[in-house]
């Protein structure tokens, strides 16, 4: 088994730290400065600079039209149904894809973790769709798999009278997710796959001895067991998934109407097609909000994991 | 099946666990591989696309046995598709140096000698990969307009430093963590110095520390469309901007697309493959082994 690991520990976690005079401690911290100072200027600026320009009124094709326009520009995007249905399609898109591939890839790890032929060469071909550009991926999938004439999967389908459906036009949200679960069922099923190693077999065998069913052990010994490590995957692909972009504009540009626009396609619409600055960073503002929900919880998972490694 | 009656006797304190049964294991074989080629095959059939001739690309039913010909990959490399291909290994190497130069000694500052608040920092980091892209776009671009900066690959160099950089210190920390602290009391006895202390010490437990890192920054840098297609227009503009070219495209283009995409996407791929064991960690910041 993983001999025993040492990770996130607090500040004053070597005994060296304690020693430190000023002279040391301001030794100790020049290496962290150039990272830092870099991170925060080109993080930080222009995310002060989207606050700041989502209370004025500015639009790029309006030369002079840069006026302080207090909370109006939230005010018409929040009344405005294009940023519901967008905020709606972000929330739909990112818990569909998020639960879809985390339970396919809670399958697919429980599956590789037991000895079979050829286990490396398909942990290796389960992977590649994570690593495939996911702007060639959307193109493949919509041209060569999902054509209503040419599409192999649309040829594949048609003994069963679905040949010639198209689905990216009829069924575009279905489409999008079907693409990001492919994407990122290979990342969770890393993930819980690496719990699932980490696990001590030996406690495995004695319940089975002891007379417990397989899916007793799974259900109350490897469940608990690879929990954090399935909401480590599950918060970091949502952080992902929140942001998904290339698909949608590869396949759908945001449509039909507006059935595939999530916030980032409608930011990226208002600025660069309406180039609306002053409504872009209202709705970036929101779209940082709805992140922070997320990632305060996946910071937090991510604490707990480090402290599990350690016990180990 | 028959093999349980064999045993009788023991067959009633563990059933299931009488003997091995060739055919569940030939069926959990025969399942992982059919689940492996179900995930695969959208790449599988983007290469052999690339391979056929265009009327073998776009044909009912799909053309499975054919001679393989180089003709679209000559097409898409004759054609304008080099320098894009240029511009994405540009990006990524240079960004990928800048997250090393600048993310080791962070990491090293944060694993080997804490400052004050180490938590709060590496908390900090993190957090700003988070942030949605959506939220600096509109300023990075119009900071990147009065820079002359729009279309220019530097932009794109400076943004994936920024996306990749928080990635690799806490990365690079998790691996300059696992060097015991007894190692260093032991060099310092031996009068080692600063110098000595990185060569002997640091470099051989950092070395796959960097290669995770080199590989979680050419995925993340390599595949990123949002600001690349949103700062750059034609001279700066990387494989995936390619791309968006044949997003309505025209008559017979399946086997060019196909080709195009299978180069675009071959760096990450190798890399992906090569490095399997870097993957977990890299993308998990270090969290998961």
């Amino acid at each position: 088994m993983a001999e025993p690991t040492v990770a996130v520990r607090g500040a004053p976690a070597r005994p060296r730290a304690a020693e430190a005079t000023a002279r040391d401690s301001w030794l100790r911290r020049i290496p962290l400065l150039p990272a830092l100072v870099y991170v925060i200027l080109v993080t930080q600026i222009p995310f002060l600079l989207t606050i700041f320009y989502s209370f004025f009124s500015w639009n790029l094709l309006r030369p002079g039209s840069f006026q302080f326009a207090g909370l109006e520009n939230y005010a018409i995007v929040l009344t405005h149904s294009s940023f519901r249905i967008a905020l709606g399609n972000t929330v739909v898109l990112t818990l569909g894809a998020v639960l879809i591939s985390v339970v396919l890839g809670l399958a697919v790890a429980t599956m590789l973790n037991r000895e079979f032929f050829g286990r490396g060469v398909v942990r290796t071909l389960l992977i590649a769709p994570f690593l495939v550009m996911p702007t060639a991926a959307a193109l493949i999938w919509k041209d060569t798999l999902l054509n209503p004439v040419f599409g192999v999967v649309n040829y594949a389908l048609s003994p069963i009278g679905l040949g010639h459906v198209d689905f990216v036009n009829r069924f575009p949200m279905a489409t999008i997710i079907t693409i990001e679960v492919w994407r990122w069922t290979p990342f969770m099923m890393l993930i819980i796959l690496a719990g699932l190693q980490s696990q001590n077999t030996d406690v495995l065998e004695a319940a089975g001895v002891d007379g417990a069913r397989p899916f007793e052990i799974f259900r109350y010994m490897t469940l608990p067991f690879i929990r954090p490590y399935i909401e480590l995957g599950a918060l970091l692909g949502s952080l992902f998934i929140i942001q998904t972009f290339d698909s949608i504009f590869m396949m759908t540009q945001g449509g039909p109407g507006q059935a595939t626009t999530n916030l980032p396609f409608l930011l990226y619409l208002v600025a660069f097609q309406g180039f609306d600055i002053g409504q872009a960073s209202a709705i970036g503002v929101m779209a940082v909000i709805l992140t922070m929900i997320v990632a305060t919880l996946a910071l937090r998972t991510l604490f707990t994991i480090f402290i599990v490694e350690a016990r180990r | 099946m028959n093999v349980a009656t064999t045993q009788p006797a023991e067959s009633v304190a563990t059933p299931r666990r009488a003997a091995p049964f060739p055919t569940a294991k030939v069926g959990r074989t025969a399942l992982a591989w059919v689940v492996a080629f179900i995930f695969f095959f959208p790449v599988l059939w983007m290469v052999l696309e690339g391979f056929k001739q265009e009327t073998q690309a776009a044909s009912i039913p799909p053309t499975i046995f054919f001679t393989p010909t180089l003709s679209a990959y000559q097409e898409v490399l004759s054609r304008d598709f080099p320098p894009f291909f240029i511009n994405s290994a540009i990006a990524t190497i240079f960004s990928t140096f800048l997250v090393i130069v600048l993310g080791l000694p962070a990491a090293y500052a944060l694993a080997i000698r804490p400052v004050k608040k180490t938590r709060d920092v590496l908390f900090f980091f993190i957090s700003t990969r988070f942030l949605p892209f959506a939220a600096s776009l509109v300023p990075l671009y119009i900071l990147a307009k009065n820079l002359h900066l729009l279309d220019n690959i530097l932009a794109l160099i400076i943004i994936y430093t920024t996306i990749n950089l928080p990635l690799g210190v806490w990365l690079l920390r998790s691996f300059l963590l696992e060097i015991p602290n007894d190692l260093f009391e032991a060099a310092r006895v031996d009068g080692a110095g600063l110098y000595d202390e990185l060569v002997r010490i640091i470099l051989p437990v950092v070395t796959p520390g960097l290669a995770a890192t080199a590989l979680i920054c050419l995925i993340f840098s390599w595949n990123e469309f949002f600001y690349a297609v949103n700062l750059t227009s034609s001279i700066a503009a990387t494989s995936p901007i390619f791309l968006v070219g044949f997003i309505s495209g025209r008559g017979l283009f399946y086997a060019k697309l196909s080709a195009a995409a299978t180069l675009a996407s071959l760096p990450v791929l190798l890399a992906g493959f090569i490095a399997q064991r870097q993957l977990i960690r890299g993308l998990t910041m270090g969290a998961v082994k």
